[in-house]
């Protein structure tokens, strides 16, 4: 039997927006140890078990030289033959050919978007009768739209993202009810990475390179080999997954192709040429707040937030009006932001981080260092998004070994509060 | 409760203005719905949202005394929402959602001297924290109040510091930075008060409030005195969109200031403070 988590509302249930929001999170062993095999060619079956389950059903497809999730309504819309080619500063996929469906590892886009929407509209405001900003006004939360999705093709990184979000917008007191909604209506079908790109380090933040959690079915996708055809081994993470994979009908997977899985798992961790610390990284920068190597990549950061739009797991957001011309309605609503907008440290008159080294900082100790004390787990589940999409290349594994090279702790702060 | 809940602002009217030259204002707000009003209790040291329909909302601090039936603020224009609240009369309807945030640690400094240290319009945090000690007179030792504003404009809490200066058992010292004429109290900046005072470091609790350079120099100043880096306690101030932890703008290190703070004590965020530009 699944052993779901539940994430819950602790205080109580926001009655327009519904919830509590049930979220599975861990994968029964015995669920994982049942693996079944679905053929190649057979894999518009599972698309229209999908649509059949009532899902609207989105994947990975070629747009605008990327891959972006986005409706797919059979299995030639899927970015078959392609493959991506990323590195720090640089993205680019290519037509190779032969008939591999999830070639291509991620694109910028991932999950984040799905659940934490770039703008959500928050409240309705009507005005009060009178003239004015003083004259009364009501204020109702706004649903946002009841959509259930099923998302193909999900990484182990874009899960590990999925799971820190979920931590940071349903865990406390204040659970988000428009994240829950949009999360509460998600199928996710994991695609593990038998190929990595030359940006990808999640083998050393334990998060990938093959799903372990937060999956309603997980593939792994295996070329034609030794008389079996190509395929994919199949395995359920949730009531609803297994369900589905049920109602296929699968044969198990033979041994070899599980065999084949293993291995291709571990060559593909294996071959990952960046890594973290990951148990290091906290303590080190907070010994080193004040490293030399914050002003050097300073000249390189163009303080852009290209690397906190596309990092899945990023939150912070504003939130502001957006009234009617004629000022009788208005609505609340949040945007993403991101901390190297000088206006994210800005109050009247005073900017607490004015520099481009200040802003660099507050993003890599928050995501690596602070991160764990306030969810209990790093921010960075090593997608490389980031460094790929950063214009001028900036590698955060790379800024974390130069300041252990000479860190930790060559001049730790004084805590006597006289710095000015 | 969840955020959403949280977020939705509740009705209140403006039941009384005071101004303080052109840009200080003291509004007292009462909330529509009567039974609301046990929503918004709160304790000295805790802030609201404050929301203008179609404008926006800001974080401020509640200056009044807990056990008030009206709650009040103590608004500067600095930006366009305070703008908007300041053109705003008895009568009108503002938006509140709250209280958030801690308190002064009220409890802990029993039966200790406390050191009041605040700047401008700092002081409004703390105004119903010095309230509450002199309604339980006896649970604290000598109350230290150094205040220090820029103009003598600046000072609009005048009445409640007059009326604490004639308590037994206090010192009351009030400085400007640029004095009129009329000014009959000190010169300079607040941390050159602290020349005047005795301290006695055992058995001294220090709150502290107002922009970050002055806490800076009252946090030097009270360590150098031999005040312990716990008894010493910040209110922090950041931008705020949410006040319920999700948004990330309020926060300094691992500490978002909406719900873990605003108030510190000064150990628990020495580190994250006093580095520059964190």
């Amino acid at each position: 039997m699944a052993r779901g988590v539940q994430i819950r509302q602790r205080h109580g249930i926001m009655p327009v927006l519904g919830g509590p929001y049930v979220v599975q999170s861990v994968t029964d062993e015995t669920m994982r140890r049942d693996a079944r095999w679905l053929d190649r060619r057979d894999l518009g079956r599972l698309l229209e078990a999908l649509t059949a389950s009532g899902y609207e059903v989105q994947g990975p497809v070629v747009r605008d030289g990327a891959v972006a999730f986005d409706r797919i309504e059979r299995v030639e819309d899927l970015p078959i033959g392609w493959r991506d080619e990323q590195a720090p500063g640089r993205y680019r996929i290519e037509h190779r050919g032969g008939d591999g469906v999830f070639g291509v590892v991620h694109g910028p886009g991932g999950l984040k978007p799905h659940v934490f929407a770039p703008r959500e509209r928050l409240l309705q405001i009507e005005m009060g009768d009178g003239a004015g900003p003083g004259s009364g006004f009501r204020a109702e939360p706004i649903e946002p739209p009841a959509r259930r999705i099923a998302l193909l093709g999900v990484r182990a990184c874009d899960l590990a993202g999925l799971a820190v979000q979920d931590r940071v917008f349903l865990g406390d007191a204040f659970p988000d009810p428009w994240y829950g909604r949009r999360r509460a209506g998600l199928f996710l079908v994991a695609v593990g990475c038998t190929r990595s790109v030359a940006t990808c380090f999640c083998a050393s933040m334990d998060t990938g390179p093959e799903p372990r959690t937060h999956y309603d079915v997980s593939l792994t996708e295996l070329e034609a080999a030794g008389g079996q055809g190509a395929g994919f081994v199949v395995r359920a993470g949730s009531p609803a997954g297994r369900e589905l994979i049920l109602g296929l009908a699968l044969p198990p997977a033979p041994h070899s192709a599980l065999e084949r899985e293993r291995s291709g798992y571990d060559a593909c961790a294996a071959g990952m040429t960046r890594s973290l610390p990951r148990d290091q990284v906290r303590d080190l920068l907070y010994a080193n707040l004040e490293h030399p190597r914050w002003d050097e990549v300073a000249q390189r950061c163009l303080s852009c937030g290209n690397c906190t739009m596309v990092c899945p797991t990023c939150f912070c957001h504003s939130i502001r009006d957006d009234p009617s011309l004629d000022l009788r309605r208005s609505e609340r609503v949040r945007e993403w932001d991101s901390c190297f907008d000088l206006e994210h440290s800005q109050i009247h008159g005073f900017n607490f981080r004015p520099r481009i080294r200040d802003r660099y900082r507050q993003w890599l100790v928050h995501k690596l260092a602070a991160w764990v004390d306030q969810f209990d787990r790093s921010g960075c589940v090593g997608c490389g998004r980031c460094i790929t999409w950063c214009p001028v290349g900036i590698d955060l594994t790379e800024e974390v070994a130069a300041i252990g090279e000479t860190g930790p702790g060559d001049a730790p702060p004084q805590a006597d509060g006289g710095a000015t | 409760m969840s955020a959403a809940t949280a977020l939705v602002p509740e009705p209140a009217e403006i039941v009384e203005k005071r101004s303080f030259g052109a840009d200080i204002h003291v509004y007292r707000l009462r909330p529509l719905d009567r039974t609301a009003r046990a929503r918004f209790d709160f304790v000295p040291g805790q802030f609201n949202m404050v929301y203008v329909p179609g404008v926006g909302e800001v974080a401020i601090s509640i200056s009044s005394d807990p056990d008030d039936e009206d709650l009040e603020h103590t608004i500067r224009i600095v930006g366009r929402t305070t703008r908007v609240i300041a053109r705003l009369e008895t009568g009108d309807v503002l938006g509140l959602r709250g209280p958030y945030g801690n308190g002064w640690p009220l409890h802990a400094a029993r039966f200790k001297d406390v050191v009041v240290v605040t700047g401008g319009l700092g002081c409004a945090p703390v105004t119903g924290a010095i309230d509450y000690m002199f309604r339980r007179r006896r649970s604290y030792g000598h109350l230290t109040i150094l205040h220090g504003v820029k103009k003598a404009s600046d000072l609009v809490h005048r009445a409640r510091f007059e009326s604490w200066r004639r308590e037994p058992d206090t010192t009351v010292l009030l400085t400007a930075d640029q004095p009129d004429r009329a000014w009959r109290d000190r010169s300079g900046v607040v941390t050159e008060l602290f020349d005047e005072i005795e301290l006695e470091p055992s058995r001294t609790v220090a709150f502290l409030c107002g922009p970050e350079v002055m806490l800076r120099y009252a946090v030097r100043t009270l360590r150098g005195r031999g005040l312990s880096e716990d008894r010493i306690f910040l209110s922090l101030e950041r931008n705020m969109h949410c006040a319920v932890g999700l948004c990330g703008q309020c926060q300094l290190g691992p500490e978002f200031l909406c719900k873990d703070g605003p108030i510190f004590p000064y150990r628990r965020v020495a580190r994250f403070f006093a580095t520059r530009g964190l």
